[in-house]
């Protein structure tokens, strides 16, 4: 600091040379680092759809179609249909289980608990975002498969009959679509939790107090002043779990069926997202099978880069206007 | 007079509108219940399979040369993986991750700092698994390098530099103005203003920010699987062959059929937990104590 400071004062308008000097340093050295940023996205991209284009072209439509995924064993025509189904059925499945858990405890954190109790919620279930997908995926494994069976297999008797989807013909039940998705509706409460507390926050006080004023209990004050301010902002916040279910691996590759079928009864063991094809693969795959991997690794990259900035141009939307209200 | 208001407006409340309000109310309570009761299952299911398989030697010997019927064998070669990998990807990542913080809060300006902004948003959302193909594709696939711990920092990095760069935006941009006009009116150029008057300030956030990261980035799996590759042996050189990770033994001990390996398997998701719960803690202690966030 003293270095600048004894500068003499008929210096003051140009600005002493020795920082001048650091200064344009810092003015490249700083974009540079923004530079890299982008070199690096734009590297992942290229990189991967240049590795992907050999299995694209070798697979050709089929690559989109085909439901079977065995390009090690056959060098034309293998798809990820099966795979893109499993990959968006476990998440929306997730979504559903998901987001009223998530959106309930924000709101009880938020508008309901006192504010102590509140934010003692708020990083509890923080915490479950903390803890790694790999023990989720252990625990699915040997304590939730053995308990949700005898659970499916009550649902199915029950309800099973008219809704076919949760219904098993072979009554096994086990490691399917359906258990996987319960893991990632765990995984991905928190971060809905997360961010819908943060949507919830920008409600102003005025409204709440305005709906309370009325004669409103709290329960329509919440659905009368809060939702309807926050629903923006919700809506990102699921899109951005969404984006997170879909690419998951870990958990999913350790509870899922793992075969290539494209099947509506999902209770029923079997399917295979992209994510988990591509951890439970890899390893036993040679060149060619790596790159139909990457290439389907490309796909996944591009349909969650979608949902994200849809998610974010959400977020970003409902916080403006939110503000602009406020 | 407050009490007969109060008890006049409860007594105007139709039945319908009360019980209606407390089913909502008793429904969010249980949605907080439901979402607890996962953490807390997870957590005490394993502390209460990994406890007992935490011994002295599980620290101390890896898998080489281990049978698959045979009760010893640690996570020592793991944690060896675990500890460069993540140090390779937060040396890289956290100097890089503040100078584009910085990059965006003191110098941002035109177009450039827009794409980049939206670049860090994009990589925010970037599945693990992608990073993994990606290093993967770049380092052992373009540059020839094959598998190494050095492969997996890398993949670690790409995750943890979008979670670095976000959290030193928010801290840096709480720095209040005035401390940095204040610098500027002494003369002081701006670099060294950043330097030795914003990082300073806005250090503990940043701090709490980057074990965040570390504790998000220790717990991957799917990178290391396509990248560090998995090894049974302990390989110190993170710059040559695969090596094996915490995360990656509890994934390959868990697909053992076999109750031994799933017994370890418990005892290293234990030795996980417990570092990424605490850096998680310790963050948030930091948070507290931050004059910033208050």
């Amino acid at each position: 600091l003293q270095l600048s400071v004894k500068q003499p004062p008929d210096t003051a308008n140009a600005p002493p040379r020795r920082s001048n000097r650091g200064d344009a340093v810092a003015r490249v050295l700083f974009p540079l680092a923004g530079c890299i940023v982008i070199l690096v996205m734009g590297s992942i991209a290229a990189l991967l759809i240049s590795r992907a284009l050999p299995a694209f072209r070798s697979g050709g439509v089929h690559f989109f179609t085909d439901k079977q995924f065995f390009p090690e064993e056959k060098k034309n025509g293998f798809g990820i249909a099966a795979l893109v189904f499993g990959t968006v059925t476990t998440s929306v499945i997730a979504l559903l289980i998901a987001v009223p858990i998530a959106l309930g405890s924000a709101l009880f954190a938020s508008e309901v608990a006192p504010r102590r109790v509140g934010r003692a919620i708020g990083s509890l279930v923080d915490l479950l975002a903390a803890v790694p997908s790999v023990v989720y995926g252990l625990w699915g494994v040997i304590f939730l498969i053995p308990h949700i069976i005898p659970v499916e297999r009550s649902i199915d008797s029950a309800i099973g009959g008219v809704f076919p989807p949760l219904h098993s013909r072979s009554g096994a039940y086990g490691r399917s679509i359906f258990t996987a998705s319960v893991v990632l509706a765990v995984m991905v409460i928190p971060i809905i939790a997360a961010l819908a507390r943060e949507v919830f926050r920008q409600v102003p006080r005025s409204h709440r107090e305005a709906a309370l004023a009325l004669g409103a209990t709290r329960w329509e004050m919440i659905r009368l002043a809060v939702l309807p301010f926050g629903r923006g902002g919700l809506v990102g916040a699921v899109m951005l779990g969404l984006g997170r279910a879909l690419g998951e691996t870990i958990a999913v590759a350790m509870l899922i069926g793992g075969s290539y079928v494209i099947n509506w009864h999902v209770v029923e063991p079997g399917g295979a997202t992209i994510a988990s094809n591509i951890a439970t693969k890899f390893g036993e795959y040679g060149p060619h099978g790596r790159e139909a991997l990457i290439a389907t690794g490309l796909v996944l990259f591009a349909i969650t880069f979608a949902v994200n900035l849809v998610g974010r141009l959400v977020v970003l939307r409902s916080v403006r206007q939110g503000l602009g209200r406020a | 007079m407050s009490l007969t208001t109060s008890g006049l407006a409860s007594g105007r409340l139709s039945t319908r509108r009360r019980v209606t309000n407390a089913v909502a109310l008793g429904l969010l309570g249980l949605a907080v219940a439901v979402a607890i009761i996962p953490l807390v299952g997870v957590i005490t299911y394993t502390v209460a399979k990994g406890a007992g398989v935490l011994s002295a030697r599980f620290f101390t010997e890896s898998m080489r040369g281990v049978g698959p019927f045979d009760t010893n064998g640690g996570v020592y070669h793991a944690i060896i993986g675990t500890l460069e990998q993540v140090g390779i990807a937060a040396m890289l990542s956290i100097p890089l991750g503040i100078a584009v913080a910085i990059y965006l809060v003191e110098y941002e300006n035109g177009p450039l700092a827009t794409v980049v902004r939206v670049l860090v948003d994009v990589m925010t959302g970037i599945p693990s698994i992608v990073a993994g193909l990606f290093i993967f594709a770049f380092w052992v696939l373009a540059m020839g390098q094959g598998f190494s711990g050095l492969a997996a920092g890398l993949a670690l990095a790409v995750l943890m530099l979008p979670v670095v760069v976000r959290a030193s935006e928010e801290m840096l941009r709480l720095v209040p103005a005035e401390l940095r006009e204040g610098a500027y009116a002494l003369g002081v150029p701006k670099w060294r203003t950043i330097v030795s008057v914003v990082l300073p300030t806005a250090s503990a956030g940043i701090t709490t920010g980057v074990m965040l990261a570390i504790a998000r980035v220790a717990g991957e799996t799917a990178p290391l699987l396509l990248t560090a590759f998995g090894n049974d042996s302990v390989n110190v050189n993170p710059l040559h062959g695969a090596q094996s990770g915490l995360p990656l033994f509890v994934f390959n001990q868990a697909g053992s059929p076999l109750p031994v390996a799933n017994q370890r398997a418990w005892g290293a998701a234990l030795t996980l937990i417990a570092v990424v719960v605490l850096l998680t803690v310790v963050a948030r202690l930091l948070t507290r104590r931050n004059q910033l966030a208050g």
